[in-house]
């Protein structure tokens, strides 16, 4: 009986509530943790201005965000999702099935990933193929694929300092962990030639998909303990780097800005990481980071499109912008993306 | 017992010296859990008190601020709609301005370049005083003295967090801004004052840590709570009080009385589950809401009100249920008139433990998107309810979560006013409890 009662009280409280429940007036944004601290700093701003209310903006991951957004349209999902990788196909065609048909896409600007250790320890100058070498399942061997048995840096290369390799990589939930994929172990893969030692066992129709499953097959890492995947926030590696002080560690870029007293960073291929060289495409790991937003939700929930415009604004992603000086590289075709939010431009079919 | 007469009473024979040492041994054992306990128990404390008592105070930089009309009323009128189109960017360079000119009134030489001075002053700065005047619009043209909050690497300079040797290698602060604030605080422009605004101002970004407050937290906590009160209360002790004193006692019953236990044990996030299916997917409440963050709550909650309340009903006598059902009193009276004041003092030590749980819950509020970054207070209920809102333990995991170091002493100050909330709650229930105890 208790039970009824409670299930019946909550039911009226319910449908009392939804009737009380009005328009929502501030804007709901979800999505990607690195993006999570431009997202604030821009509603902060935007709120104190004092034409619209603050926007609410929750952290959650780049794929969470995105299938938040793809949830429907109205006032009880979300507007915007933030993304640290690009929409999937499959995001696209759940939003299809959900009636959120005009996704726009917009990118605000650019991260760099970067490497840090401790700032008591050595440097490293890393490289794609030493990180490969360092944590990739196999590597080539005498023209042959082999376990890979490496236990210090100086394993994979004589001149790196001798200590255990131990890496804190983003788990596979960050947009952050595709990149680091891409860029780093995939490029490795071939620079050490184990892509094609892959290539020459991949099973598959025809070179396409061979390539392809070897690409795959460059993505596995080892499992004896020498990587560790990260799903919670750069906060976590930063306290896991604390605590042993031998790791490597993937942040980014602005998180590593905003602690460079304890961390000490490493550079790729001989370039430091800074704004100005992920901006001049010198330092090879960086990545866009987008928001997606349901044009749907323009002009019906109030100042959507007044928020992408300030979000894209000078004293946003501007040279002084309050976002550059946080970490962000600004886009340097902002101009464009401008343009394309002023004309509320959905975006084009992936290829 | 029959060797008795070899062995003198006074003297112990090896049985009972071996039962002695037992006892001895589990003195021991019992000795160094309790120890164990407390040692970790200060551990906790003094790591939370000493990383999280800091944040009760903040450094300030009070100086004059000429609120030039040129530049904030540029139609001259007053006009509350012109004033407002003056962003918080235009008075933070009006407040940079002030700043530099009060430092070269004081005559402090320094080697801070002129462009980097307004980076000492948080960013808030530019919002407060940009509020202030458009409260009162009649202080343009006016010199105001203002006090403005520090930045947070100047803050944590001054709370030890920030060395001369880890600003050199810290984008956002150098030792020359380091040493400058030094001389400013010995002219009495920068001083270290209680912060009221810890307690009374919303969440702030990444870029200032030093103007995070908890507000919104409080207040969406104190919605969830009254929401959880008003709803788990009577329900519960209506449950209790049917199943208890009316309800036939049969299979039926039964299986009820054992669901309620599984419930309340019951771990919490599955009451997060349910929350986001029913109240947010199902009956389209809003997300961030303290509505369905109390409902959630409230599902959460109750078992945990009714099983002490049962306990407390069954504790009285069934003497005064004969008295009174003897002089004529209806079923009903028996329980208004007499059981349920004589149990009253039991189910409120259970209600306010109930709620101090509920109070400190953050594992289904993560899933109603409770953890999201609000900075705008809630409205006034019952309106506000539906309004976003963050609660205490998630804006401590959300803080964690932050970049910037100057979230870390928040975060454990956000810890120390949970705990004061929860240890205030627990002592009004134990308090409750021995004044008006009963015993038959």
């Amino acid at each position: 009986m208790s039970f009824t009662k409670v299930s019946v009280s909550a039911l009226a409280i319910l449908a009392a509530s939804t009737v009380v429940a009005s328009a929502r007036d501030q804007l709901q944004i979800a999505g990607s943790s690195t993006v999570l601290p431009y997202a604030t700093i821009v509603a902060e701003a935007f709120g104190e201005q004092g034409s619209f209310p603050t926007p609410v903006v929750e952290g959650g991951g780049s794929g969470a965000g995105r299938a938040a957004l793809c949830k429907g349209v109205g006032e009880d999902t979300i507007d915007i999702a933030n993304s640290s990788s690009k929409i999937k196909q499959s995001d696209i065609d759940t939003c299809a099935a959900n009636g959120v048909t005009d996704i726009m896409e917009i990118r605000i600007g650019y991260d760099g990933i970067v490497f840090a250790s401790d700032i008591a320890g050595p440097d490293f100058a890393l490289t794609p193929a030493a990180v490969y070498s360092a944590i990739g399942a196999k590597v080539a061997k005498d023209g042959a694929l082999a376990d890979n048995a490496a236990k210090t840096w100086t394993d994979v290369d004589a001149a790196f300092p001798a200590q255990d390799i131990l890496m804190l990589i983003p788990g596979s939930k960050h947009g952050t962990r595709e990149v680091f994929d891409i860029k780093l172990l995939e490029e490795g893969c071939k620079a050490t030639g184990a892509y094609d030692l892959y290539l020459a066992t991949a099973e598959g129709a025809d070179d396409k998909e061979k390539g392809a499953n070897a690409l795959k097959a460059c993505h596995t890492l080892r499992t004896d303990g020498v990587q560790v995947e990260i799903d919670g926030d750069y906060t976590e590696t930063l306290s896991r780097l604390d605590a042993n002080k031998q790791a490597v560690g993937v942040f980014g870029l602005s998180f590593y800005e905003n602690n460079t007293d304890k961390l000490k960073v490493a550079t790729i291929n001989g370039v430091v990481p800074s704004v100005e060289t992920i901006a001049s495409g010198d330092y090879p790991v960086s990545r866009p980071l987008f928001m997606y937003v349901k044009k749907q939700h323009i002009g019906v929930i109030p100042g959507l499109k007044e928020y992408l415009q300030f979000f894209l604004s000078e004293d946003m992603v501007g040279a002084d912008g309050a976002l550059v000086a946080y970490g962000l590289v600004a886009d340097p075709e902002v101009e464009k993306v401008r343009a394309m939010i002023d004309a509320e431009e959905v975006m084009a079919p992936l290829q | 017992m029959t060797d008795m007469t070899d062995h003198p009473l006074l003297m112990p024979d090896a049985r009972t010296k071996a039962r002695n040492a037992a006892e001895r041994r589990f003195r021991a054992y019992g000795l160094t859990a309790i120890t164990l306990a407390l040692a970790a128990l200060v551990w906790l404390l003094v790591s939370i008190f000493s990383a999280g008592l800091p944040a009760f105070k903040q450094t300030f930089i009070t100086f004059p601020v000429t609120l030039d009309a040129a530049t904030l009323d540029k139609s001259g009128k007053l006009d509350p709609v012109e004033m407002a189109k003056v962003t918080t960017i235009g008075y933070g360079k009006l407040i940079d301005k002030a700043f530099a000119a009060e430092i070269e009134a004081k005559g402090i030489a320094h080697e801070v370049k002129p462009k980097e001075l307004g980076d000492m002053i948080s960013e808030q700065a530019g919002a407060s005083l940009r509020d202030m005047v458009l409260a009162n619009p009649a202080l343009v043209g006016q010199t105001i003295q203002f006090q403005a909050l520090a930045n947070g690497r100047i803050d944590g300079y001054f709370k030890g967090r920030v060395t001369m040797e880890t600003a050199s290698r810290d984008k956002n602060t150098s030792p020359e801004k380091l040493a400058l604030a030094d001389k400013l605080r010995d002219a009495g422009v920068i001083a270290v004052k209680l912060n009221p605004g810890f307690l009374t101002m919303s969440d702030a970004s990444d870029k200032r840590p030093e103007a995070a407050g908890l507000g919104v937290a409080i207040l969406g906590s104190l919605y969830m709570v009254v929401i959880v009160l008003c709803l788990a209360l009577p329900i519960g002790v209506a449950a209790s009080v049917y199943l208890e004193e009316f309800a036939p006692k049969n299979t039926f019953t039964d299986i009820i009385e054992v669901n309620i236990a599984n419930l309340a044990a019951v771990p919490s996030i599955v009451y997060g589950i349910l929350g986001l299916a029913i109240f947010i997917n199902f009956a389209g409440l809003p997300q961030s809401a303290p509505i369905v963050g109390g409902l959630v709550l409230t599902l959460m909650t109750l078992p945990r009100i009714i099983i002490p309340t049962r306990a407390a009903l069954k504790a009285v006598p069934p003497s005064i249920r004969d008295a009174a059902l003897g002089v004529g009193a209806s079923k009903l009276q028996t329980v208004t008139h007499h059981v349920l004041p004589l149990a009253a003092p039991g189910i409120l030590t259970g209600t306010i433990i109930g709620l101090a749980q509920a109070l400190g819950e953050s594992a289904p509020l993560l899933l109603i998107g409770m953890v999201a970054f609000v900075k705008d207070f809630p409205g006034l209920p019952p309106q506000g309810l539906f309004d976003p809102a963050a609660a205490l333990p998630v804006q401590i995991y959300n803080w964690t979560q932050r970049g910037d170091p100057g979230f870390v002493e928040r975060a454990s100050g956000a810890i120390i006013v949970l705990l004061v909330f929860l240890v205030v709650m627990n002592a009004a229930a134990i308090y409750l409890r021995r004044k008006y105890e009963r015993r038959w």
